[in-house]
Parts: structure tokens; C-alpha cells; sequence
């Protein structure tokens, strides 16, 4: 586990490595398909030199496929890859200069902390007293310098993932891909190496993939997160930007928490809690009389009314805040309140909703089951 | 790393009643009379044959068939062919299966039943209809060449060979490791010799005992093959003393339990001084 000595003797030696500098990356309309299952369908990105993006979304939206195939683990149907301007599509994965981080401890159990550190150097022909030093230096580097020549099965979940970082950063890779290396470790673990991760990358300036299926982790790490649905691009922005101003309803449904809530549409406006508010971005040129608006639980005010629709079902106490789910209508709205004002809404409470944002995206209805 | 569920383990954990105890110890007798049956099983021939073997016509224990032992014809010859052709097809075995067993579970995890099914046929076929149809379809060199036979027993090893190593592969995330060697710059000659090898040290080493046993005790291909390996010199060889001949059994079924627990406790010793460390 990772304690403050570590941290302290990891910052120190971040501050002195020296930065390796990274490479743009362009991925351009990659398709790959497993049989009947298309995993890439005109998948486009572009990152710039030094930047940490973020790939994010559901089970089978593509985005390990799109990593694999960066790696050059996977070879795309159709599209390239470019790495600094040259398309690497046809180059085997040993010959890409890209360090891996995986999700599943990918240490060589036969190996010391320090020889798992040193495997990319000493195939690059590094001689053994420098190879040893740059592996050490490294493990200082991620704060496990007093576990060189422990085993991986003598570390801990935290540390093996760490040695599995220092061993990628080692071959000074011209991008750094992580493979969701933080979903096996516990909560506490996962914080402390996510800064770990982000204050190196920043510090080596090194151009940064990172695959999560956790948004939390993507929207606290990245510079910009694309979020993918079904092998496509449905937004590239950056976290504040995709949750405020989310480009499509998945979005909007993916990241965060929304409420949908059923809605008829006059013009640009929807009627929502018995007043117009006008509908976010270009949505209102859909073609429909009912749509559903999809609402964040703080754009949502919640006032205790004995005549109100809403009633209050279940809250959940989230600590500064307590969300409230109110059921209205048929439907289920979620609002947020400070939770020091949480105890008047008590369960069955009477409420009125109201919305306080100037405007709300909206979505065709959600078929009915 | 998998976390233990204490929860269960707790729970789980009751006292024990008086009803339990009884039955518990039940199974550890039930237990014990299963392995001394077992053991019996093999100790009384091995020692019969020992007996028959060390001891004189008057029933008592001697040296003398040891001494007279290496002064047979043929018996020096044979020792080495046998021990030529263990080798020759402990190191074929292995350069053919370790690759194959590994491309099988990194590029073709679907066709591992098949595999299972192709490596039990060795077993199924009756050596000697494997043999009589091998020298039929050898050039006149291979045929005339020991090594021959080495080739076949390659054959017949692998379904120890096949599951040793598939068990082996099986304990091992070998995608990833493959793929985080790759990433950092190995070959695939450099992945196999340098990170999955090490890691089969255990799979490997009960592979090759099992083909050292079957060169050591195969007799079919090789008597029809005319080439006097040690259990063809039992066999046929032209001794007065009979005891000689199953003394000879004896000694390399002896060897070959010496190099099982030679190796037995050279991978313990590497599995301790790495934990050690």
C-alpha cells in the first residue's frame, strides 16, 4: 500500500527525472470487427503531444479494442494509426515504443521488482551496472525503492502495478497506454495511485491513453475523456465540458447522474414542473411532440409543499449532500439537497420540483417496455 | 490480488459437534488404509524383485549380481542408447510442444479440446501398429539410424508432455505477460526463452520425467525396430543369471525415481529462494 513516505520519496525523484516528452497520436476512421461483433466503427481520435486522454464508456463500446490496436495488438480492418506523423498501422507491437500498464497484475513472476524493471533495457542492450541504476531510479520514481528485489508475489496489488508503471516508463515509451490498471485494487489503493499516475504523466509530459470503464477515474485524471458508445466517438471534450454540456443523450446518461423525465415540446421549449424551459443546443429540432428532458439531480430544487406532486421515495446521504429520489407522475425524478437541510424531507414528504437550469437537453423517448 | 471473503470464512467456521469429530476422524482412517493399500500395491513387487534379485540360493543377501552386472554383454551399450535416446527426445519434445502448447492457448484457446483429443491418440493407437507402419513409410537412412526411434517416442510422449505443460500455461495469464513482454520490445523467440519458460520450470520438469520414464521402459518399437535399448537387454540378453536381468529393471526404475526427486527438490529449492529473497 502506498504510504506518505512513499509519496514524498516519489515526488522527489519525479522532480528529478528527467522528462521524456510525448508524441501526437492520431487514430483515424479505425473499424475492426470479431466476427458478427463490430468493435471499431470509424473510430476517430486525435491527441496532442503530452496529453492524457481518457477513454470511457460501457462494456463492449470498443475502447480496450481501440487501446489494443494502438498497442499493435490488433491489426484494424480499415483506418491507421499515427504516432509523431507516421503511420505505424503495419508495425508489430515490440517495434511501437509504447509502454503498457494492464489491467491484471502483467509483472513476470519469475522476476525481481528491479529485473521486471530493467526486461525493456536489457533488450535494448543497456549495459547491466546503467540498466540497474535507470531501474532503481525508476522504482524510486513510482516510491518502491525499498522493494527491488522483491518477487511480485511478495507485493502488494498497489505496488505490483506500480513496479508494472515503472517497467512501462523505463523503455521512455513515446506514449504510455493504461489498460484500466486501476480496477483490481481496492478504493483507498485507487485513489492514492490515480494522483500517482497524473503527477507523473504531467511530469515526464508524456502522451497518455487511458482505458476505464470508471468515470470517476476518467473525469479526475484526464485532460480531455472520449466517451464511447458501440465502437463510435459520441463526445471528445474535457470532464467539465462533458458533464455540463453533454453532446448526446448517452452522454448525458453515461456520465454522471440524470433523471429522465417525460416531456411535450412547443418550439425550442419544453414544459417541465409547470414552466417552459428551453431546450439546450439544436435537440429541439427533432421531430417530436413528447420527448424526455434528462435532468442532473442539481439542477433540480426540491421545496416541501403539502399540495406538490412529487413525493419523496428514498434518499441516500452522499455526505455534504443527500440525494432524494422523488417519485412523480409515474416517474422518478433525483434532486440533490445540502444535507445540514436534508431532515425535512422525510419519506412520503410532499415536495414541489422545479428546474434551476437555464436550459436542458432532451432525448426521444425511452421506449416503453 | 483476490481478497479472502472473511465473512464466509467466519460463518463458516462452526464448533464442532461430538457427531463431526467422529466422522472426521472416520475419513483420516479411511484415508490411511487407502494409502497403505496403495503403497503396498507397489512396495511388495518392487521388493519381491529385489529379493529375488540380491539374495543367493541360500536365502541370503548379496552383492554379487551388482558386481557381475556391468561385465554383461551389451548391458554398457545399451544403457547409453537408452540414455541417448532420452535425451534426444526430451529436447524434441520440447522444442516441438512448448511452442505448439502455447500458440494453441494464445491463438486458438477453441481448438484446445481438439488438441486433448489429437495428443490422447498415441495412447489410443497399439505401439505396435505405430511402429510397423513408421518403418514402413522411413527412407532406408532414417531406418537404419537409432534416432528413429527417438522420433516416435516423441509421439508417444506427448500426451504427458501435452497435459503437463497445458496445466502448466493454464496457471499463467500468459496473454498478458505475452503481450507485456511484446510492449516492451521482446521477440517472440525472447518472450518464450525468457518469460514463459522460467514460468514453466515446474510443468517442464514433469514433462521431462515422464519421457525419460517411457524411453527408459519402452520395448515394443524398440525390439521390432532391432535396436537393443535397456528393456529389449532384459529381454533377450544372453545371461546365465536371470536375477541380473531384474536387477537391471530395478536399478532404472530406481534412477528414474532419483531424477523425479532430484528435480522435485531442485524446483522447491528455486521456489524457496525466491520466496526467501
Amino acid at each position: 500500500m502506498l504510504n506518505n513516505v512513499d509519496v514524498t520519496a516519489a515526488t522527489t525523484a519525479a522532480q528529478s527525472a528527467p522528462p521524456s516528452g510525448g508524441a501526437p497520436v492520431e487514430l483515424e476512421n479505425l473499424t475492426r470487427r470479431f466476427a458478427a461483433t463490430t468493435a471499431l466503427d470509424g473510430f476517430t481520435l486525435r491527441i496532442e503531444p503530452a496529453e492524457f486522454v481518457a477513454l470511457l464508456g460501457p462494456s463492449g463500446c470498443g475502447k480496450t479494442t481501440a487501446l489494443r490496436v494502438l498497442a499493435g495488438f490488433e491489426r484494424p480492418d480499415r483506418g491507421r494509426v499515427m504516432v509523431d506523423g507516421v503511420d505505424v498501422s503495419g508495425i508489430p507491437a515490440q517495434h511501437r515504443d509504447m509502454g503498457m500498464v494492464f489491467q491484471s497484475y502483467s509483472l513476470f513472476p519469475n522476476m525481481t521488482a528491479r529485473d521486471n524493471v530493467a526486461f525493456g533495457l536489457r533488450l535494448r542492450r543497456q549495459k547491466g551496472p546503467q540498466r540497474r541504476s535507470r531501474a532503481h531510479e525508476l522504482l524510486e520514481l513510482v516510491g518502491l525503492a525499498e522493494h527491488v528485489s522483491k518477487y511480485p508475489h511478495q507485493l502488494s496489488g498497489g505496488q505490483q502495478q506500480r513496479v508494472a508503471l515503472a517497467r512501462a516508463l523505463a523503455i521512455e515509451p513515446r506514449v504510455l497506454l493504461l489498460d484500466e490498471p486501476l480496477s483490481a485494487l481496492d478504493a483507498k489503493v485507487r485513489a492514492e495511485l490515480r494522483d500517482q499516475i497524473r503527477e507523473l504523466q504531467q511530469r515526464l509530459s508524456i502522451t497518455t491513453v487511458f482505458v476505464t470503464h470508471d468515470q470517476e477515474e476518467a473525469l479526475s485524471m484526464a485532460d480531455r475523456v472520449c466517451v464511447m458508445s458501440r465502437g463510435k466517438s459520441e463526445q471528445i471534450a474535457t470532464p467539465s465540458e462533458l458533464y455540463s454540456k453533454p453532446a448526446t443523450p448517452f452522454v448525458a446518461e453515461f456520465v454522471g447522474v440524470s433523471s429522465r423525465v417525460n416531456v411535450e415540446r412547443t418550439g425550442d421549449r419544453v414544459h417541465l414542473f409547470g414552466r417552459d424551459v428551453k431546450i439546450r443546443g439544436e435537440d429541439f429540432r427533432l421531430d417530436l411532440a413528447v420527448m424526455d428532458a434528462l435532468l442532473r439531480p442539481e439542477d433540480v430544487d426540491v421545496a416541501v409543499a403539502s399540495d406538490g406532486l412529487g413525493v419523496v421515495v428514498h434518499r441516500s446521504f452522499l455526505g455534504a449532500t443527500t440525494r432524494l429520489e422523488i417519485g412523480i407522475g409515474g416517474e422518478s425524478v433525483k434532486a440533490d439537497v445540502m444535507s445540514s437541510a436534508a431532515g425535512e424531507f422525510e419519506l412520503g414528504t410532499r415536495v414541489s420540483l422545479s428546474v434551476n437550469a437555464p436550459d436542458v437537453l432532451v432525448t426521444e423517448q425511452r421506449p416503453v417496455r | 490480488m483476490a481478497s479472502l471473503d472473511l465473512d464466509y470464512t467466519l460463518d463458516s467456521v462452526e464448533p464442532m459437534e461430538p457427531f463431526d469429530r467422529g466422522r472426521r476422524r472416520k475419513i483420516r482412517w479411511g484415508r490411511g488404509i487407502i494409502l497403505a493399500a496403495a503403497a503396498l500395491y507397489f512396495i511388495i513387487p518392487f521388493y519381491a524383485a529385489m529379493q529375488f534379485s540380491l539374495e543367493d540360493i541360500q536365502g541370503h543377501f548379496s552383492l554379487q549380481p551388482l558386481t557381475e552386472l556391468f561385465s554383461q554383454p551389451g548391458f554398457l551399450s545399451a544403457t547409453w542408447l537408452s540414455t541417448q535416446l532420452a535425451v534426444v527426445t526430451m529436447v524434441l519434445t520440447m522444442l516441438l510442444m512448448v511452442p505448439t502448447v502455447i500458440y494453441v492457448h494464445l491463438r486458438m484457446p477453441r481448438f484446445r479440446p481438439a488438441m486433448e483429443a489429437i495428443t490422447t491418440l498415441p495412447i489410443i493407437i497399439p505401439p505396435i501398429v505405430l511402429i510397423v507402419g513408421v518403418l514402413e513409410a522411413s527412407p532406408l537412412w532414417l531406418k537404419s539410424s537409432p534416432y528413429l526411434l527417438a522420433l516416435v517416442y516423441v509421439v508417444l510422449a506427448m500426451p504427458f508432455v501435452y497435459r503437463s505443460l497445458d496445466a502448466g500455461l493454464g496457471a499463467l495469464d500468459v496473454k498478458t505477460l505475452v503481450e507485456a513482454s511484446r510492449s516492451l520490445g521482446s521477440n517472440w523467440f525472447s518472450t518464450i526463452v525468457r518469460v514463459l519458460v522460467p514460468n514453466l520450470r515446474s510443468a517442464l520438469l514433469s514433462a521431462s520425467v515422464l519421457t525419460l520414464a517411457l524411453v527408459f521402459g519402452e520395448f515394443t518399437m524398440a525390439s521390432l525396430d532391432n535396436w537393443t535399448t535397456i528393456p529389449v537387454w532384459i529381454a533377450f540378453a544372453p545371461t546365465v543369471n536371470p536375477r541380473i536381468n531384474t536387477l537391471v529393471a530395478m536399478i532404472f526404475l530406481l534412477v528414474t525415481v532419483v531424477v523425479l526427486m532430484l528435480l522435485v527438490s531442485f524446483d522447491r529449492s528455486q521456489s524457496r529462494r525466491t520466496r526467501s529473497n
